[in-house]
């Protein structure tokens, strides 16, 4: 998908996510690596990033020069590497480092923002005054002290990144190449993209409190393109997560092969299902992409202070049945979407939208916190130092509730079990929200039948929870993960479901 | 950095690239700038302001092809960069086909002015900026009492970017772009809070539209969302508003670069000079567009760009095809990407072509989907207005098109004459035939 600037984001005039296939560009890095454990120590944090506590707090008075109720400082230094395999070579590879700090002022629910590659007092200064044009008030004081927040530790690896070379890598993607290759000879092509990055951040508040994180973040996509008579389908998976190089093991690189193998055969008897309103049955994991559209991002705190969500007077309401409960959960164990401290320095949690059916809390950043007087809920994430923080999802999942999938899928009289997933996008105001079904399966009458491939699914967010009417107790994270497009700003995400069926949904079929 | 330093570093970065063990080495510099304000509620929401630089090097070594950005370009740093950057092509495979362009590529740039930098953006101020955006939330504001939320704004950057090859290739763009608009929503007594927006860009600040226009704009076309709903599933005409479009364009796009060709991903392969769609489709990949946001003398391998017609009266004549898979395709490279894309516009403006419709939906937004590269097939969400004996009747939603760019594109009917400038891409609005809806 590219880059797209926050206008590209707002002209397509909705919040959305993208699952993208696009590896970032990364590069090794440039200034001195922590030795091996990664850090844990302030002190550690502040010499990575040549800076000071008393420059620090300098550049925050500089910030509240003009005014201004809070400030903060975003020390982010990332390195990524991808590596790629195509026509059975490893024959690309790419690395990227960024570094820089991000400077946010806030008066009210007001914000100025700017941020500087040099981290130079004299840099981080201007950025500081410019970002505190937006103030005129409400003077507060920069911290006399700062003092560490620790937070517990969701994603702890055996080896960082930046000490895996890149010949360590090659070997997994020619390894999976060949088992892809192997599994099915209708197999002609298949690409390998291998993607690892390792960010150090550092925030610090006007509140005095400072926090720290060191977050590793691997994917590993396969897709491959199989032909039989004259037809050509291609489909893929991917695996992923807060790991380290140890988490593709030997049965893990056999999953992620067969998995793209056999969605990529299956193909060639799909069809398309009817167009129209019927029963859909969803697949447990990667299919909590519903919650994220159809709630998620209604859920998120800033548009329901901005009353453009259609969730803004639900607060307290029962929203679906007794038996479903969502969360979005920070602390999930080396999930793609957990994370320890958000990019405001809160610590994480799993928050209930839902519990037993009644609408429970939005996922609030410090703004939202504020505004509803409420915990922050540790959902203020951003992009990178270049991007200032709002509300994202994290984990996404529903809870299992007391069904059991056979007799889910038993009980469809004509409908369709969606299966894997490519992305999706919401109009939070509106509530509609689709998702598109790479694969799944016909229902008939209790059965699954034929596999059905590329159908678009909308529906109404509030309106489909209501529709949830059976939920499996096999509930499941999704392995790989997505990531999430809104306001021009992309974030890591996952999300899970248990096997659960919508009593009618509209599907992008063909009329018979 | 000014562009004289800016080239001083490219070329440093190339020829420090061969003295670490490259054999070529491809080096990109930028600098940008970009200013963002918002406003709602009549008071400046957002303010953000900075300025970055960045740096790619992609590196040759027998063989073996890598690329590697950073934000840091001291030059202590970039020493270790580069070695490193060298240091681990050599684990690669080698790959016989990754090679800089043959420098003939690079000859026969043209040397005409594309006004692609505003000479007048340094002289526009803050202040400036904050009365236009006040002037949008004026004017929104002021349409409606159904109004929820309205938040407009205006952002403005500037980029100037340096390419270096380090077999001969040496060129520089530099680029300004202006936007501004609204986005509103506004209360539906039905249930829900539609919402709708209108932004646009362009390169010179002149040539930004009216702020009263897109105030006015994004609220009309919230409030026509109002008792929106879905329709019966079936078969209707379909008119493609010419702003959404482009995202329509996509999947027949992607399908024709030459990476998915050679992947076998793409139900274009083997279809040159064949048709793949009626007579009404004819697309041109124009890089010399005065003004144009996709205007460019040189592509992203620093071949001199030419104007290519893609499609033909529905015929098939061109793919994107860069120097890399030409060589994997044993085909004439073109050019990897697109710049602007014009087509040969009808007569027509969009409420000629609504009133000429006797029964249909006006698409006036996409929402989700995904179309299959290898397969053609597409399913898109979808939002607009359904049409009846030319006009307007009611606003509708949480339907999907669904069917195969193989037959998508000889359905289309008509194309407007409304191109729309404000996007590379600049679509006409195009009307289809008995095009597959689901709903109901």
């Amino acid at each position: 998908m590219g880059q797209m600037t926050r206008r590209e984001f707002v002209k397509a005039g909705a919040v959305g996510l993208a699952f993208v296939g696009v590896p970032l560009m990364f590069k090794g890095n440039p200034l001195a690596a922590f030795a091996a454990p990664p850090p844990g120590g302030l002190n550690d944090y502040l010499e990575h990033f040549g800076v000071t506590e008393a420059v620090i707090r300098e550049v925050m008075a500089a910030a509240l020069g003009h005014g201004g109720d809070y400030c903060d400082l975003f020390f982010e230094h990332t390195i990524g590497n991808t590596v790629t395999l195509e026509d059975n070579l490893v024959s690309r590879a790419s690395s990227n480092v960024d570094f820089g700090v991000g400077i946010r002022v806030i008066e009210e629910d007001r914000i100025g923002y700017s941020f500087t590659e040099e981290l130079t007092p004299k840099a981080m200064m201007e950025a500081a005054r410019t970002a505190a044009n937006i103030a005129s008030q409400s003077t507060s004081a920069a911290p006399q002290s700062l003092s560490l927040r620790e937070a517990p530790n969701y994603y702890p690896i055996e080896t960082s990144w930046e000490e895996v070379g890149v010949d360590r890598k090659v070997p997994l993607l020619l390894k999976l190449n060949e088992i892809v290759h192997a599994a099915d000879k209708r197999i002609i092509n298949s690409q390998v993209n291998f993607t690892d990055n390792t960010s150090y951040i550092m925030v610090a508040g006007s509140d005095g409190r400072i926090a720290c994180d060191f977050q590793p973040m691997t994917r590993c996509f396969v897709s491959c393109t199989a032909e039989q008579n004259g037809q050509r389908e291609e489909s893929g998976y991917n695996l992923g997560g807060r790991h380290g190089l140890e988490y593709f093991s030997p049965e893990a690189l056999d999953r992620l092969a067969e998995t793209a193998v056999r969605r990529t055969v299956d193909l060639f008897d799909a069809v398309k299902p009817e167009a129209g309103e019927m029963e859909v049955v969803l697949a447990p994991g990667y299919s909590g992409i519903l919650l994220h559209e159809a709630i998620g991002h209604g859920m998120e705190a800033d548009f329901n202070r901005k009353e453009v969500s259609i969730y803004a007077d639900k607060i307290g309401k029962a929203v679906a049945e007794s038996f479903v409960s969502i969360v979005d959960d920070g602390t999930n164990p080396n999930m793609r979407g957990s994370i320890n401290i958000d990019d405001e320095g809160n610590p994480s949690e799993k928050t209930f939208m839902v519990r037993n059916g009644i609408l429970e809390s939005y996922l609030h950043d410090h703004i939202s916190a504020q505004h509803y007087k409420v915990k922050p809920t540790g959902n203020g994430r951003r992009q990178s130092f270049r991007h200032q923080p709002m509300p994202r999802m994290r984990n996404t999942y529903m809870l299992s509730g007391p069904h059991k999938k056979e007799e889910i899928v038993q009980s469809v009289k004509k409908g369709i079990y969606a299966e894997a997933f490519t992305n999706g996008e919401v109009y939070i105001g509106a509530g509609d929200f689709t998702f598109y079904v790479k694969s799944g399966y016909l229902i008939e009458d209790g059965k699954m039948t034929r596999p059905i491939k590329d159908v678009n699914i909308i529906g109404n967010g509030p309106e489909v929870l209501t529709k949830v009417v059976m939920v499996a107790d096999d509930m499941e994270l999704m392995e790989g993960g997505g990531t999430c497009g809104k306001n021009g700003q992309w974030a890591p995400v996952s999300f899970g479901l248990p096997t659960i069926k919508v009593s009618s949904i509209t599907v992008g079929g063909v009329s018979s | 950095m000014n562009k004289t330093e800016i080239y001083e570093l490219a070329r440093w970065v190339a020829d420090r690239a061969k003295k670490a063990g490259a054999d070529e080495a491809a080096v990109d510099v930028t600098r940008s700038r970009d200013i963002e304000i918002e406003c709602r509620l009549r008071k400046v929401e957002t303010l953000k302001e900075s300025t970055q630089m960045s740096l790619n090097l992609a590196v040759y070594a027998g063989n073996r092809y890598s690329s590697h950005s950073t934000n840091d370009v001291r030059r202590d740093g970039l020493e270790t960069f580069i070695s490193e950057a060298v240091a681990m092509t050599k684990h690669l495979n080698e790959d016989p086909f990754r090679t800089l362009p043959d420098p003939k590529y690079y000859q026969g740039r043209q040397a005409v002015e594309l006004h692609t930098s505003d000479p007048d953006y340094e002289n526009v101020t803050s202040d400036r900026r904050v009365a236009i955006v006040r002037e949008i939330e004026d004017t929104a504001l002021a349409v409606s009492d159904r109004i929820i939320s309205c938040t407009c704004s205006f952002s403005d950057s500037f980029y100037e970017t340096v390419k270096v090859h380090s077999n001969g290739f040496e060129g520089d763009r530099v680029g300004t772009s202006f936007s501004m608009g609204a986005e509103a929503t506004v209360r539906d007594e039905s249930g829900g809070r539609p919402e709708d927006w209108d932004y646009r860009t362009v390169r010179f600040f002149k040539d930004l539209p009216a702020a009263d226009l897109l105030g006015r704009s994004a609220v009309q076309r919230a409030l026509r969302k109002i008792g929106q709903t879905k329709l019966e599933s079936g078969r209707y005409d379909m008119i493609v508003e010419n702003r959404t479009g482009g995202r329509l364009l996509g999947s027949l796009i992607g399908p024709m670069n030459g990476r998915s060709l050679q992947q076998k991903n793409s139900f274009l392969d083997g279809k040159l000079d064949q048709k793949i769609g009626s007579d009404k489709l004819t697309i041109i990949d124009d890089p010399f567009v005065d003004f144009g946001l996709g205007s460019r003398l040189f592509d992203d391998e620093g071949m001199a760009t030419k104007q290519r017609v893609m499609i033909e009266k529905g015929v098939l004549k061109s793919y994107y095809i860069d120097t890399y898979y030409g060589k994997k395709l044993n085909m004439e490279p073109t050019t990897g990407s697109t710049t602007n894309l014009v087509f040969e516009y009808g007569n027509q403006s969009l409420e000629e072509m609504i009133k000429g419709m006797e029964r249909g939906i006006l698409v006036t937004g996409f929402i989700g989907g995904n179309s299959n590269a290898t397969t053609g097939d597409f399913s898109y969400g979808i939002m607009g207005v359904l049409v009846e004996k030319g006009r307007p009747v009611k606003p509708v939603n949480e339907m999907n098109i669904s069917g195969n760019s193989k037959e998508l594109w000889e359905q289309l009917a008509a194309v407007g004459r409304d191109a729309y400038t404000y996007s590379s891409r600049r679509c006409p609005s195009m009307s289809f035939e008995e095009i597959q809806f689901s709903g109901v």
